[in-house]
C-alpha cells in the first residue's frame, strides 16, 4: 500500500474576481522511503496541492474534492483533531522562506520543544533533550549554546536546518519540502539537499520535494511529476524523464536548465507567462506558449497517457509518437551541440 | 542598552526644557497682569506693585524662567500659586491621583474591551460581531468626548440611577466620618468616566487590533505552527497574539499623552478636580506657576510612560532587545 495516495484532487478558491481553480484533478502516489520531485513554475498549483494534502487551505475560501489517503486513512473531510495528530507527527513540512517561517519572538529551543510537546506526553526537559539531539543531527554547530537563541540570530541556511529539525523531530513517515532551497544561496542549497538525503537514508522518511529547479529533482528524487496550470502534465521515473521527456513544456524546462557539462551559448527560455487560473485557456493549458500547438490543442484537453516506452511514464500531449520523437531528437542534438559553438 | 537609556535621558531633558519654555513664552506674549488678579477686590496700586515685586513679575521672562528652573533643581519646588500662595507641588499632589486613576483605569478598560473584540473580529471577519464592532467603532470615532460623557451621565447616572454622576472618592480608605473613600467607592464613582474613555479609545483599538491580528494570521510562521499540529487556541495564544500586540504597544505609548489631553474634557463633564480642571482654572486666572507645574508634571508623566513602553517593546520583541 502506498504511503500517500492522492486521487483526482481539485482545489478551488473563491475570490472576489471569481473562482480560481488552483488544482485540477491531480493524482499520484508515493511509497515509503521514496522521493517524489514536483516541478513547475510559480502558480502551477504545486504548493497548493500539498497545502491541501495537509489540510492547510482555509475552508472559508477553498472548496476541495477528490481523495487524499495517507497510510490508508482518508484525510479530506477528516476532523480537525485527526488532521492535527497527523501534522507534525506523521507528516512534517518545511517551507520556502526560512527567514519568515519561524516565530520571531520565540526562542529556537521553545519552538522545537513545542513540536515535541504537542504530540508527546513528555516533560519539558525530555523535549529539550530531543531538541538538542535533532539540532545536532541537522549539524548546527554548538547546538547546546545556540538552542536559546532567537531566529534572527541565525543565518538563512541555519534557519532552514532548524526548520528541518522541527519537521523531523517526531520522526514522521513523510516530509513535504516546499521549495526548501529556493531562498538560499547556491552553496547552502547543496548543503541542505545533502542533509535531507542523509536524514532520509537514516530514517527512511519519504520526501515530497516541491521545486522549480529540475537540478534538485535530478539530485534527490526517484519519481518526478511536472505540473502546469494546476495539472500534472508529465510523470515518470527521474532517469526516464531526463532521458526521454515526452511533452513540449518539459522540453522547455530541460532546455532552460544550466548544465556544467555543456557550455551552452545561451539558455533557452519558454516564451510567455504561466496561464491565469482564473480564466484558463481552452484545451491544453500550455497551448498559448507551445511552439508545436495545432487546432486540437486549442480545443481539447489532452489526457494523461502512457509513453510508448514505459507504462509508468505518462504525459499530456496531442502530438503523435513519431512527431514527439522527431522533435525531441532534434532538440536534444541542439542542446548538446551548442558545446562547440561556445568553445 | 546603556547608550540607549542615556540617549533617551537627553531627549527627555530636551523635551522638558522645550515644553516649559513654550509655556513661559505663551504666558508672556498674551497681555496679562496676574498681580491684579491675585490682589483680589480691595486693591490699591501700591499693593499691586508690592505683589508684583514679591512674585518676581517685574523681572524679564528669561530671568523668571531661570528662577523657576533654579528653584526646581535646587529645592525641588515648583513655586507657589499666584492666587492663594499654595505650593504648586501640593496642588498637583491633590489633582494627579484623580487624573491618574482616570487615565490608567480608562486604559485598562479600553484594552480589556478592545483586545477580545478585535481578536474575535479578526478570526471571524464579516461576521455579525465584526459588523457590530464596526458600528461601535464609527460611533466612538465620530462622537465628541463631552457628548459621550453627558449622554452616559444622563442615561446611567440620572435616568437609571445606576452610577454616581460626578465627584471623586479617594482610593485609600479615610477614617473621617462622612467622607467617601475606599477602593470600591473609588471604582464606583469612576465607572462613567472610564466608560467614556473606553468608548473613545476602544473604537480605534478594536480596528487596530483586528488589522494586526489578521495580518499576523497570514504570516509564514503561523502556517508553520499549524503544520506542526498546533491547535487553534495554541496558534492564537502562543504565536499570533504577542506578535500582533507589538504595534498596539507603540500606539498605546503615543495615546497616553493624548489621553491626558482628553482628561481635561472628561474631568469637566464629571466634575473631577484632576489636573485638567486645575489647568483650566489656573489658565483663566493667569496663574503661571500652576500652569507650568501641570505642564511639567504631564511632560514628565508622558516621558516616563514612553520609556516604559520602550522597555515593554524590547521585552515583547527580542529583535529590538539585541539591536540597541
Amino acid at each position: 500500500m502506498a504511503l500517500l495516495e492522492v486521487t483526482d484532487l481539485v482545489t478551488r478558491f473563491r475570490t472576489d474576481d471569481g473562482i480560481v481553480q488552483a488544482v485540477s484533478g491531480v493524482s499520484f502516489s508515493l511509497d515509503r522511503g521514496q522521493t517524489l520531485g514536483v516541478v513547475g513554475e510559480s502558480g502551477s498549483g504545486k504548493s497548493v496541492t500539498f497545502l491541501t494534502v495537509m489540510g492547510l487551505v482555509d475552508p472559508r475560501h477553498a472548496d476541495v474534492t477528490g481523495s487524499v489517503r495517507f497510510d490508508g486513512n482518508e484525510l479530506l473531510g477528516a476532523s480537525f483533531s485527526t488532521l492535527r495528530k497527523i501534522r507534525g507527527q506523521r507528516i512534517g513540512m518545511i517551507f520556502q522562506d526560512p527567514m519568515t517561517s519561524l516565530n520571531p519572538v520565540k526562542r529556537i529551543g521553545w519552538q522545537l520543544e513545542e513540536a515535541v510537546l504537542i504530540h508527546n506526553d513528555v516533560s519539558r526537559s525530555e523535549a529539550r533533550r530531543r531538541s538538542l539531539e535533532v539540532l545536532d543531527e541537522v549539524e548546527i554547530p554548538r547546538a547546546d549554546a545556540r538552542i536559546d537563541d532567537y531566529p534572527h540570530q541565525f543565518s538563512g541556511g541555519m534557519r532552514q536546518r532548524v526548520m528541518i529539525a522541527m519537521a523531523l523531530i517526531n520522526q514522521p513517515d513523510l516530509l513535504i519540502a516546499d521549495e526548501p532551497t529556493t531562498a538560499l544561496d547556491v552553496t547552502t542549497q547543496a548543503q541542505i539537499l545533502r542533509l535531507m538525503k542523509k536524514l532520509q537514508d537514516e530514517h527512511g522518511t519519504a520526501i515530497v520535494m516541491i521545486t522549480h529547479d529540475l537540478g534538485v529533482v535530478a539530485e534527490l528524487a526517484d519519481d518526478a511529476a511536472v505540473m502546469y496550470g494546476g495539472r500534472i502534465v508529465e510523470e515518470a521515473k527521474v532517469q526516464d524523464l531526463f532521458a526521454q521527456p515526452e511533452m513540449p513544456y518539459t522540453w522547455g524546462l530541460l532546455g532552460s536548465l544550466p548544465r556544467a557539462d555543456i557550455t551552452a551559448a545561451r539558455l533557452e527560455q519558454i516564451p510567455g507567462q504561466p496561464p491565469s487560473l482564473l480564466r484558463p485557456p481552452n484545451g491544453c493549458a500550455f497551448n498559448p506558449r507551445c511552439a508545436y500547438a495545432f487546432d486540437r490543442c486549442r480545443a481539447e484537453l489532452p489526457e494523461l497517457r502512457p509513453s510508448p516506452t514505459s507504462g509508468e511514464h505518462r504525459f499530456r500531449c496531442h502530438l503523435d509518437d513519431a512527431d514527439r520523437l522527431r522533435i525531441w531528437t532534434a532538440k536534444k542534438a541542439e542542446l548538446t551541440s551548442t558545446e562547440g559553438t561556445a568553445a | 542598552m546603556g547608550a540607549f537609556i542615556i540617549r533617551r535621558l537627553f531627549w527627555a531633558i530636551f523635551l522638558f526644557i522645550v515644553a516649559t519654555i513654550i509655556t513661559y513664552v505663551i504666558f508672556f506674549v498674551i497681555p496679562s497682569d496676574p498681580a491684579t488678579i491675585a490682589c483680589g477686590t480691595h486693591c490699591t496700586p501700591p499693593i499691586i506693585a508690592h505683589i508684583r515685586l514679591s512674585l518676581h513679575l517685574n523681572l524679564p521672562f528669561y530671568q523668571q524662567y531661570w528662577l523657576f528652573l533654579w528653584n526646581m533643581l535646587r529645592h525641588g519646588s515648583l513655586g507657589y500659586s499666584f492666587v492663594n500662595g499654595a505650593s504648586v507641588r501640593w496642588i498637583i499632589g491633590q489633582a494627579a491621583p484623580i487624573t491618574g486613576s482616570l487615565v490608567a483605569g480608562g486604559a485598562v478598560c479600553w484594552l480589556a474591551l478592545s483586545i477580545p473584540v478585535g481578536v474575535i473580529s479578526a478570526l471571524r471577519p464579516r461576521s455579525i460581531l465584526d459588523r457590530a464592532g464596526m458600528v461601535f467603532v464609527l460611533i466612538g470615532i465620530s462622537a465628541p468626548v463631552v457628548w459621550i460623557g453627558l449622554i452616559l451621565a444622563y442615561i446611567f447616572g440620572f435616568k437609571l440611577g445606576w452610577t454616581p454622576i460626578a465627584t471623586y472618592c479617594n482610593f485609600f480608605p479615610s477614617h473621617q466620618i462622612g467622607v467617601c473613600s475606599g477602593p470600591a467607592n473609588w471604582a464606583y464613582h469612576l465607572v462613567l468616566p472610564w466608560a467614556t474613555f473606553m468608548l473613545l479609545f476602544a473604537a480605534l483599538y478594536v480596528r487596530l487590533i483586528r488589522a494586526n491580528v489578521m495580518e499576523t494570521m497570514s504570516e509564514d510562521f503561523v502556517r508553520t505552527a499549524r503544520a506542526k499540529g498546533a491547535s487553534s487556541a495554541r496558534v492564537l495564544f502562543q504565536h499570533v497574539l504577542r506578535n500582533s500586540m507589538l504595534p498596539v504597544v507603540t500606539i498605546l505609548g503615543m495615546d497616553i499623552g493624548l489621553a491626558l489631553g482628553g482628561a481635561v474634557f472628561t474631568e469637566t463633564v464629571f466634575n473631577l478636580n484632576g489636573l485638567g480642571q486645575t489647568l483650566i482654572s489656573a489658565a483663566s486666572q493667569e496663574n503661571l506657576p500652576v500652569v507650568v507645574g501641570v505642564v511639567v508634571f504631564a511632560t514628565v508623566a508622558v516621558i516616563i510612560f514612553n520609556f516604559l513602553v520602550d522597555v515593554a517593546y524590547a521585552w515583547l520583541d527580542p529583535r529590538i532587545r539585541l539591536s540597541t
